[in-house]
């Protein structure tokens, strides 16, 4: 704070009445820091809060998810399992956990969370909630990338995932390209990007009437989004990619928060907006990654950062959002599994199905505020 | 002082008396401003007093809000440039040396950030956002990866909310508050931002009277006490000529006139500005000039 200047701009006192509070008496000063210091930290304090709950939550929900169901595990022979022992009773237990419920719980819980936080990048940057990943034509991009590989090229294994990447890395680019140099807060990006995903789809479309049954319904299973193809190999790339860009989006969050004070402020504040579109490119990657790992699991990168923003009290948190992903996700599988007998519904079904309402229940929330 | 004389002699000389003119904090040289290739602001030479209420004027696009962008890094120049002279201590200029100029665009985001602040005017609210938080917004320019939160910020953010009254709605949420309490919230956000030059877009936007009159009273308090360069952009002459030390009149893109305001601000002045009819007279409250305009069909009767 610099000391008052005289400045020889001749100036007569033409307010004599000034209303400000001139005086700063030191003690009342003290107080003052005191209690913005205090209403600072309560809201943080209660992200943190809520992100330590969340992770609690979200490594039940995994337990759940392994040890519960049509074959129990308990916790003991768990671990046990992990430790590599094989279980005198239960020789096949190993087989089970290791190659099946496993590998589901944590593809869902790391594909939730890098939906969820991409999906609250998107949200909170454009400063719009039906600005998500999926909704903008990204999960489109990896969908047709992956229908394209298994019907025209008869694709297995490992190369699906990779051509999702693939597409939804394109898309993206795609995107960046169209929205560089327009204000973030604009309706472009959207705009292109429901444009973008309306012509993706018809390439899906085409692509599902010009293929065989056989290779159609392949590619209708992907189309859902399962945790069906977990496997350690993909649950690796996964994780590579969340390895590489969460802390990436992590330090992009400080100029999530800016953006949400618009392009001039936030510019103002020495934080142009090309800073912000790079953070969107990190949660674009983190989308295609977890969309070339599960297929496109609808929405959950829609969902979670409204929800986990009601959480937290209004501020938007990466965290928050990336662990109710993953527990939206990690639930609706474990739902889909066992919700009607018999009958095993891909997680993307379940999210569909139960996001559709919570959807609406946002638009209309958002209605009122007057932000849709 | 660099006024130009308007080609219909609008402006009277800059006074000789004042002696050395007080030392720019920002300046223009030929600075050329265009969107998508649409000349706005043409050539113009401006220099802002340092520790001054400048005020700039004119009719509905003529470039105000455009200026304030090319001073803020907000719009590159197509051509010209824009200086910032470094806050020296006043008795630096005293021996006669040139302060040091930078040109804005050679400087780092943030570090321009820590020097010049802009108040865009509508600026939208986040969601759910509380008022320590938007105002602690404002000091993201002091941070950095390594230099985080401090005592400092939470200093600097007791100080702005307190000159601007707004220390009782610290946890109140922004978008409960009424438009005035709002205009408050938003220049204790600049204020946090503890720059020595603020730039405003028309702060009294959507305001009542009352609050006009408040938020341009706080303007100039805190020019006062900390010196703080104001420049703002009014649409109101009246308050203009009343707040201002100087006034900047722009028209078409380019400078009419520039001065105090009791030296600039007559008839012949509002009719090359604005292309109005009017009487100035002197304000009785404020002792400076006050245009009365005439509608089209009102003539303008003797001075009495």
């Amino acid at each position: 704070m610099s000391a008052p200047v005289a400045t020889s701009v001749d100036r007569a006192r033409r307010h004599p009445t000034g209303r400000m509070p001139l005086g700063r008496d030191p003690v009342e000063a003290a107080a003052d820091v005191a209690l913005v210091t205090r209403a600072h930290r309560r809201p943080l304090r209660r992200v943190r809060l809520v992100v330590g709950m969340l992770f609690v939550v979200t490594v039940a929900v995994v337990l759940a998810r392994v040890l519960l169901g049509e074959y129990t595990v308990t916790l003991v022979d768990f671990v046990r399992i992990l430790r590599g022992e094989t279980l005198e009773t239960a020789p096949g237990a190993s087989f089970i956990v290791m190659e099946a419920k496993l590998p589901r719980a944590l593809i869902g819980a790391l594909a939730g969370g890098a939906f969820g936080a991409a999906g609250a990048m998107f949200q909170t940057t454009l400063r719009n909630p039906l600005a998500s990943p999926d909704i903008i034509g990204i999960s489109l991009g990896a969908s047709a990338a992956a229908v394209v590989a298994l019907t025209f090229f008869d694709a297995q294994g490992f190369v699906v995932p990779l051509a999702a990447l693939a597409g939804a890395m394109a898309v993206s680019v795609v995107m960046y390209l169209v929205a560089r140099g327009t204000s973030l807060a604009g309706q472009r990006m959207v705009l292109v990007g429901i444009g973008v995903a309306a012509l993706l789809a018809s390439v899906i479309q085409l692509v599902m009437t010009r293929t065989s049954i056989q290779d159609a319904q392949a590619a209708l299973v992907w189309l859902t989004g399962s945790l069906n193809r977990a496997t350690w190999p993909l649950i690796g790339l996964l994780a590579l990619g969340i390895v590489v860009l969460v802390p990436a989006l992590a330090l992009n969050a400080r100029r999530m928060r800016l953006a949400e004070l618009g392009d001039e402020l936030s510019t103002t504040l020495g934080s142009p907006a090309s800073g912000a579109r790079l953070g969107l490119l990190i949660a674009v990657a983190l989308s295609a990654f977890a969309t070339a790992a599960t297929g496109p699991i609808s929405f959950v990168a829609f969902l979670a950062g409204p929800i986990s923003r009601r959480l937290t009290g209004g501020r938007p948190s990466l965290w928050a959002a990336a662990l109710v992903g993953a527990v939206i996700v990690v639930a609706a599988d474990y739902l889909g599994d066992y919700l009607i007998p018999d009958v095993n519904l891909p997680v993307g079904v379940v999210t569909g199905a139960l996001g559709a309402p919570l959807m609406l229940a946002v638009v209309i929330a958002a209605g009122r505020h007057g932000k849709a | 002082m660099t006024s130009r004389q308007a080609p219909d002699a609008a402006v009277k000389p800059p006074l000789g008396e004042r002696g050395q003119s007080p030392p720019a904090a920002l300046r223009t040289y030929g600075l050329s401003l265009a969107y998508d290739g649409r000349t706005v602001v043409d050539t113009l030479d401006l220099e802002v007093q340092r520790g001054a209420v400048t005020a700039i004027v004119g009719p509905n696009g003529c470039g105000k809000s455009t200026v304030l962008r090319g001073l803020s890094r907000m719009l590159r120049p197509v051509s010209g440039r824009v200086l910032l002279s470094d806050p020296v201590s006043g008795s630096a200029d005293a021996c006669g040396e040139p302060r040091p100029l930078r040109d804005i665009w050679s400087m780092r985001p943030k570090e321009f950030a820590r020097r010049v602040a802009l108040l865009p005017q509508t600026p939208p609210v986040p969601e759910g956002i509380t008022v320590v938080d938007l105002v602690g917004r404002g000091r993201h320019p002091h941070h950095s990866l390594v230099r985080r939160w401090s005592e400092a910020d939470d200093e600097a953010i007791a100080a702005a909310m307190r000159s601007t009254d707004t220390t009782g709605l610290a946890e109140r949420h922004v978008d409960e508050l009424s438009g005035g309490q709002r205009q408050r919230v938003w220049i204790a956000l600049t204020l946090a931002q503890d720059t020595d030059v603020i730039l405003l877009d028309e702060p009294t936007t959507y305001l009542d009277v009352a609050h006009q009159i408040d938020v341009l009273d706080l303007l100039v308090d805190l020019n006062r006490r900390r010196g703080t360069t104001i420049v703002m952009v009014l649409h109101d002459l009246n308050l203009a000529a009343r707040y201002a030390d100087q006034v900047v009149a722009l028209r078409g893109g380019r400078l009419l006139a520039q001065g105090p305001p009791a030296d600039v601000v007559d008839e012949a002045f509002v009719r090359s500005v604005f292309g109005l009819e009017s009487r100035v007279v002197i304000d009785p409250v404020a002792g400076t000039p006050l245009v009365i305009p005439a509608s089209r069909d009102q003539l303008i009767g003797p001075a009495s």
